[in-house]
């Protein structure tokens, strides 16, 4: 009964919900990210200078960059695993502003 | 000075091959000596689209591998004189498109006089899409409205600011055009396809037009005879307007919003957006 469509209320559309996800997409893995294609060599680096002082496994390092507004964050992420090593790592951490997104076992501070 | 047309789009089937059998058309139409050339190695349709698949003796290949010349390759239009096609190779293997081979032919086809060379790109980002890409100066970014498509799309232009010649020798980048294909003005009316606004935003390219979904796209790869030497359609009309925005004409968009449609038709029939095909 396609004339009863007439007086029905349109339903929402999802080109929304498109556009929403794209812009995400875009805004990770797109072209204006070309100045973070440092990312793979700062993370071995820094990789390469925690291991001095700590057991690190090479899959418990990420290192993000986050456009937040017009300011972008570098975002560092260690996990380490033996629950010694986080609180003392932890506790000089405030000595280390590079760090940043706190989360649960993991070295971090803003 | 001759330009070099790359079509692409990352994604398979949204529309390059009939955009450049159309873009090459529509230069040739009005009198630029042109030439498509079909980087599709082992998959070549252009030749079909463009209705000379019984005139194919050799191919791009051939003349990379020197096994025949430009003159005996390039197959002449039966409609415009001024129309060239060299097919890709049916057989081949896709590794003897090599980058030097590739500047050989363009090269080649520039001191023969051609003022458009227009490289229909296969889908993907795998070698046959960077040599297509890798000479350009103009890319047309072939995109539908469409999740999947925009986000090739978005790779392919990361590509083409870093893997062409241009980038590569650091001259002035390939400029880039966005092309909306298979569009339905009144599915971004009800919120069921992101409208060209969105991609533009998303994309953030230059916008030369959209082509509206029609099944006069599908008949005329039927027929072998790009649409827009039919200029009664509204497919051959917006692609008419993008060879003209092309040249640096200023050409209002016609083809953004549906089509008025009477009290009748609202109520009691037809379907909203008619299936048409990609090429």
């Amino acid at each position: 009964m396609r004339w009863l469509d007439y007086f029905r209320r349109t339903s929402p559309g999802s080109a929304n919900v498109a556009k929403d996800r794209l812009a995400i997409i875009v805004a990770r893995e797109g072209r204006s990210n070309i100045k973070a294609t440092y990312l793979p060599q700062l993370r071995q680096d820094i990789l390469q200078v925690l291991a001095k002082y700590e057991k690190i496994d090479l899959d418990q390092v990420t290192v993000n960059v986050e456009s937040q507004g017009e300011y972008e964050v570098l975002e560092l992420n260690v996990v380490l695993n033996d629950p010694a090593n986080v609180r003392k790592l932890g506790s000089s951490s405030r000595h280390a502003p590079f760090f940043s997104d706190v989360k649960s076992n993991s070295l971090s501070a803003r | 000075m001759a330009k070099v047309v790359v079509v692409t789009s990352g994604k398979g089937g949204v529309g390059k091959t009939t955009t450049s059998a159309n873009l090459a058309a529509g230069l040739a139409s009005m009198g630029y000596r042109t030439v498509a050339i079909d980087f599709d190695v082992g998959l070549r349709n252009l030749d079909l689209v463009m209705g000379c698949e019984r005139r194919v003796v050799y191919d791009l290949i051939n003349v990379i591998r020197g096994e025949a010349t430009l003159r005996q390759a390039a197959i002449k239009d039966k409609r415009l004189d001024n129309l060239y096609i060299l097919p890709a190779s049916q057989t081949r293997d896709k590794d003897a498109l090599s980058r030097v081979g590739v500047e050989g032919v363009i090269e080649g086809l520039k001191k023969a006089g051609f003022e458009y060379i227009i490289c229909d790109s296969p889908a993907g980002i795998e070698h046959g899409a960077c040599m297509a890409m890798y000479y350009a100066d103009h890319a047309f970014v072939v995109t539908n409205a469409e999740v999947s498509s925009v986000r090739d799309s978005d790779r392919i232009l990361g590509l083409l600011d870093a893997k062409t010649h241009r980038a590569e020798q650091g001259l002035d980048r390939v400029k880039t055009h966005l092309l909306l294909t298979r569009y339905a003005p009144s599915r971004v009316v009800k919120g069921e396809m992101l409208s060209h606004k969105d991609v533009i935003e998303l994309l953030g390219i230059d916008f030369i037009g959209a082509i509206p979904e029609s099944p006069a796209v599908l008949q005329s790869s039927n027929a072998g005879v790009p649409i827009i030497l039919d200029p009664t359609t509204d497919a051959a009309q917006a692609y008419m307007d993008v060879v003209h925005r092309f040249l640096g004409e200023d050409r209002p968009q016609r083809f953004l919003d549906p089509p008025k449609r009477g009290f009748f038709s609202r109520m009691f029939g037809g379907a909203d957006a008619p299936v048409a095909a990609a090429g």
